[in-house]
């Protein structure tokens, strides 16, 4: 990898760090702690489901907010503050530029997911005492989060390439609802005829499938991952992700930043 | 020394600090007048989704949590209900369809229906036909549980007295692998003495065995202590008839009964209370709303309060 999209990356990272994005682990923590206490106290038989999906589901959800809120922001921040002329002064390609944003991004996002992942783990022990084989899936189910997270940011950085931040918020946010619809899309497809079908194929498989990369509810019950579906997921998301950078970096070229 | 305009933004300080505590108070004061005034029809329970697909469509794929917040939901409507000594429970079956449309392995779910939605009021919801079709879902969707076969026989028994259904059911469960080895004997017993007190006990004792949650525990262990006063209720009965024919009248008291009867000491009920005898020769027991599930021995006219669930507490 090039020095400058290292640079970059490292930039962004610490940007996001001092945006005190990390702070969202005070509020997993105490929700996840708060959760694991007092849901044991008010439901049945479920205290270990309620800390494996609701903290894999806040991990997810944190994740994707913090992924659309900085993803959005880091182009245009840029050319508000004029700093990106800077940058793109020096021996730096715009391509470089938007892949190490990228990498800066994900990279802020790994380290949180790291963290959260912990506050999971720790929650779990807490209210199970021990630990079985079947909650090493756990962390296929985490693997797979930190995969959705690469294709929105790639999403997010493709969309504020060429839209304002207010823009990509929106067809970020409406591309993952319409992702978790993945499954429904396809049938829908199936269903329809003549054109119809061809523009319902085309926009199923366009959107991205964050269904198949939603494994929160099986691992909850202890259930495998196959290894085909790990293989299967991690190429779809780096397949997913590098096509979206794809788009970024072509708009991206050609955008005219005066 | 202080500068006039430093003097003024603590001054600001001070009178904002101040309104902003007396208006919380303020506002949370009234909420609380306002809550003591309203009536309690205005929390009534509502479901405002009823569909499990359209929980499942918006739930944008996060379903187990969803379905530990339906969960979490379900106990909390059976228990408050319970507490307040309802008699209705119509958004129960609703609330178990969603949970387990949902999450279909939350097993707890169907074990909770099996338990309270089949049975009529004043211990369930009444509806042992969304029973079955709730666990024939999850039947479906672990065909490999027996523990389900047997939720569903024992909604065919003891709700339906369908024997032959819940021997089929039953027969069906012990084929699954890995299946309690009693799922066999269940089959079999049910063709030749399915109401019989032994068979009641089997299954219940079955229930408390394989469930670990308190609710489901204290309802079977309930139903045990019934069986048992149901039993004895029969026996004592018998032995009143016994004793009219051989003397021509009824005993006056159960200790001549038990004396002419050959009894080790008076009866008691599985509380240590004497069974009492009334002047017609029935067998009444002493506290009947300590035996929820009773159909013996009981005065007439008796009606059974509420009953409580561990939930409650």
């Amino acid at each position: 990898m090039s020095p400058r999209i290292v640079y970059i990356a490292r930039n962004t990272f610490r940007e996001a760090v001092r945006d005190r994005v990390l702070y969202n682990l005070i509020a997993f923590a105490l929700l996840l702690s708060g959760a694991a206490i007092f849901i044991g106290q008010i439901s049945i038989g479920i205290e270990r489901l309620v800390v494996i999906n609701l903290g894999l589901t806040a991990v997810s959800l944190f994740g994707i907010v913090i992924a659309i809120f900085i993803g959005i922001g880091l182009v245009s921040k840029e050319i508000e503050k004029r700093t990106l002329y800077t940058v793109l002064s020096r021996p730096v390609r715009r391509w470089e530029f938007i892949i190490g944003k990228f990498f800066g991004l994900a990279g802020t996002l790994v380290v949180n997911t790291f963290f959260m992942a912990i506050g999971v783990f720790g929650a779990l022990l807490y209210v199970v005492h021990s630990f079985a084989g079947p909650d090493a899936y756990i962390l296929v189910a985490l693997y797979f989060i930190i995969l959705e997270f690469l294709i929105i940011c790639s999403l997010t950085l493709l969309f504020s390439s060429f839209s304002t931040p207010l823009e990509s918020a929106v067809f970020a946010f409406a591309l993952f609802v319409i992702g978790s619809f993945a499954d429904d899309l396809r049938r829908f497809a199936s269903l329809t005829t003549g054109v119809a079908h061809w523009f319902a194929t085309a926009a199923a498989y366009l959107v991205p499938n964050f269904s198949a990369l939603n494994v929160i509810s099986a691992v909850a019950h202890q259930q495998p991952v196959s290894g085909q579906l790990i293989l299967q997921n991690t190429l779809y998301g780096l397949f997913y992700t590098a096509m979206a950078l794809s788009g970024a970096v072509l708009i991206f070229e050609r955008r005219n930043l005066k | 020394m202080t500068s006039p305009r430093s003097t003024s933004a603590r001054k600001v300080t001070l009178v904002a600090s101040a309104c902003l505590v007396v208006s919380m108070v303020g506002s949370m004061l009234l909420q609380r007048a306002m809550d003591r005034s309203r009536p309690k029809a205005v929390v009534e329970d509502a479901l405002y989704i009823t569909s499990p697909n359209m929980v499942k469509r918006m739930s944008l794929g996060f379903n187990g949590l969803m379905a530990c917040i339906y969960w979490t939901r379900t106990v909390q409507y059976f228990g408050r209900r319970h507490l307040m000594r309802e008699q209705s429970y119509h958004e129960l079956a609703p609330l178990l369809e969603i949970t387990t449309a949902l999450d279909p392995q939350l097993l707890v779910a169907y074990q909770f229906g099996a338990n309270f939605l089949a049975p009529y009021p004043p211990n369930g919801a009444g509806e042992p036909d969304r029973t079955i079709r709730l666990m024939e879902y999850g039947i479906a969707h672990n065909p490999d549980n027996w523990r389900l076969y047997y939720n569903l026989g024992f909604v065919y028994y003891t709700e339906l007295k369908d024997y032959r259904k819940a021997a089929e059911v039953f027969e069906r469960g012990s084929k699954v692998p890995n299946a309690h080895p009693f799922m066999k004997v269940l089959a079999a017993r049910m063709s030749e003495h399915a109401g019989d007190f032994a068979t009641a006990r089997m299954l219940w004792s079955a229930t408390y065995e394989s469930s670990t949650e308190p609710d489901i525990r204290q309802n079977a262990i309930d139903h045990l202590r019934a069986i048992k006063v149901d039993e004895d209720t029969t026996n004592l009965e018998a032995a009143v008839t016994h004793f009219s024919d051989r003397t021509k009248r009824p005993p006056l008291s159960m200790q001549e009964l038990a004396a002419a009867e050959h009894f080790p000491g008076i009866p008691v009920d599985p509380d240590g209370h004497a069974y009492e005898l009334s002047a017609d020769g029935h067998v009444l027991v002493e506290h009947p709303d300590d035996f929820p599930f009773i159909t013996k021995g009981l005065p007439a006219g008796y009606k059974p309060p509420g009953r409580k669930v561990a939930s409650d507490n």
